[in-house]
């Protein structure tokens, strides 16, 4: 895409002949994409399907790069995704490191990410919608516009709602700005399953459905665990068990947000933690590993254990 | 008679690869670039016509080119026009405007001489380069 490509082994500046070798691993490493993806695998627990598929993507492009050194002519590929899968499972954040992978291979020129909802594309009378959605899109340009529940787009109840307009705005830049920007569109695998029934068009010019699966407990745990570290906490060894013990109780419950309801049990095990410091601060004098650590008690007393029933506040913060 | 003003106006038309590239400029220093077209472009007309609002928050120059080709394909026979707004303090204003456009056929000035007192002559130049305006005047 830029004159910053492949350049063959030997021939400086010139177009290959053909017998020129050429170094991908080399090009790999320059590329900073090993970078990008490593941090994806230490920033992202599980979700393997996914990362596979994001790797096959940038073999994809970086041979295409290469093809293109040799004058190889390939259209450009398409890379619109739709990412499904269930609440907090990352997928804002996957799609976050998409945009910085596009850029290192150059794909996208900028490599931001502007990420919007039916609110930010659907105006609220007739002729609001086209200029809305296409502010937005001239935003994204050169990076990735990253649609979150894009089946409310369309509304098959009221058929006069302006979401199809900016559907086929889209649509329309999806197909003739392939260049420009990357379109992803991101909710729930039923719902998003139902949106591309009812709208053939989005679903063949998307080239890459990529789902995302549930995490099992012990993800959740490592999860909580990364989280934890980044804010310098750490649990006890009775705290981990009382955490496990959590997450299991937490996953049968309704409103469970993988990755987003490990975050919000944690921020709810810190504040009760706080809470015992004070208590006791009148008796006691706590050193650095005190600050630090979350006890098992600090789990045990969330409402999950007790009633079997989720926190008050974690019923406001879904 | 080609009508030259603001930045670039004596070098030959901007390709659309060249245009993208000053606007990239633009953006890169934070400005808000505007699109404005006209059929008077006259020097001290500075009003003209804006094309949608000005693009805030961009990153990249293709959505201008965008809408530079929208309002070519709507207004191929007006002059069209980018503009960069620089909202840094103490600046506040235009930094960069240059012409992306022009009419196929530019009938550039009419001159129109009215005698005063004394015999003094004041002269004011009709910009229009109104088609329709310029062929009203020739038949007068």
């Amino acid at each position: 895409m830029t004159e910053s490509g492949l350049k063959p082994v030997g021939s400086p500046g010139g177009k290959a002949s053909g017998e020129e070798v050429i170094d991908l691993h080399g090009e790999y490493e320059a590329s900073n994409v090993q970078e990008v993806l490593d941090r994806l695998d230490h920033e992202l627990v599980g979700l393997q399907p996914v990362k596979t598929r994001i790797k096959e993507i940038a073999a994809l492009l970086l041979v295409d790069r290469a093809r293109r050194s040799f004058e190889l002519t390939s259209e450009t590929p398409t890379l619109h995704m739709s990412f499904t899968g269930n609440p907090g499972t990352g997928k804002t954040t996957v799609a976050m490191r998409i945009a910085e992978i596009l850029h290192c291979l150059d794909y996208v020129r900028e490599g931001h990410l502007v990420s919007v909802t039916r609110d930010d594309l659907v105006g609220q009378y007739i002729g609001h919608t086209a200029p809305k959605t296409k502010d937005v899109i001239k935003k994204a340009m050169g990076g990735v516009l990253f649609i979150d529940e894009a089946y409310y787009l369309y509304r098959p109840e009221n058929e006069r709602d302006y979401g199809q307009e900016a559907i086929e705005i889209l649509l329309q830049v999806m197909e003739n700005n392939r260049d420009d920007l990357v379109v992803i569109l991101a909710g729930y695998k039923e719902r998003m399953d139902t949106f591309f029934q009812s709208n053939p068009g989005f679903r063949s010019r998307i080239a890459h459905h990529i789902d995302f699966p549930d995490y099992s407990a012990d993800e959740l745990l490592q999860i909580g665990q990364l989280l934890l570290g980044q804010q310098s906490y750490r649990l006890s060894e009775a705290g981990e068990r009382a955490f496990g013990e959590y997450i299991d109780l937490r996953m049968k419950l309704p409103q469970f947000a993988n990755g987003r309801s490990i975050r919000n049990a944690l921020d709810r095990a810190r504040l009760r933690q706080a809470n015992r410091l004070f208590n006791s601060s009148r008796t006691q004098k706590f050193v650095k590993q005190d600050l630090m650590t979350l006890e098992a008690e600090d789990f045990y007393a969330s409402r999950v254990f007790a009633e079997g029933e989720l926190d008050q506040a974690q019923v406001f913060s879904i | 008679m080609r009508i030259t003003q603001g930045t670039f106006s004596f070098l030959p038309e901007l390709t659309d690869e060249q245009i993208k590239k000053q606007v990239k400029y633009c953006l890169d220093q934070n400005y808000a670039v505007n699109i404005e077209y006209t059929d008077d472009p006259h020097p001290r007309n500075t009003y003209w016509e804006m094309w949608g609002l000005p693009m805030f928050d961009l990153k990249d120059p293709a959505g201008v080119l965008m809408e530079i080709n929208e309002c070519r394909k709507a207004y191929p026979d007006h002059y069209i026009r980018v503009g960069a707004f620089d909202n840094e303090r103490g600046t506040e204003s235009l930094r960069i405007s240059f012409i992306v456009n022009r009419p196929a056929h530019e009938p550039g000035f009419r001159l129109q001489r009215t005698e005063t007192d004394g015999r003094c002559i004041r002269y004011t130049a009709h910009a229009y380069a109104r088609l329709t305006e310029a062929r009203n005047a020739g038949s007068d």
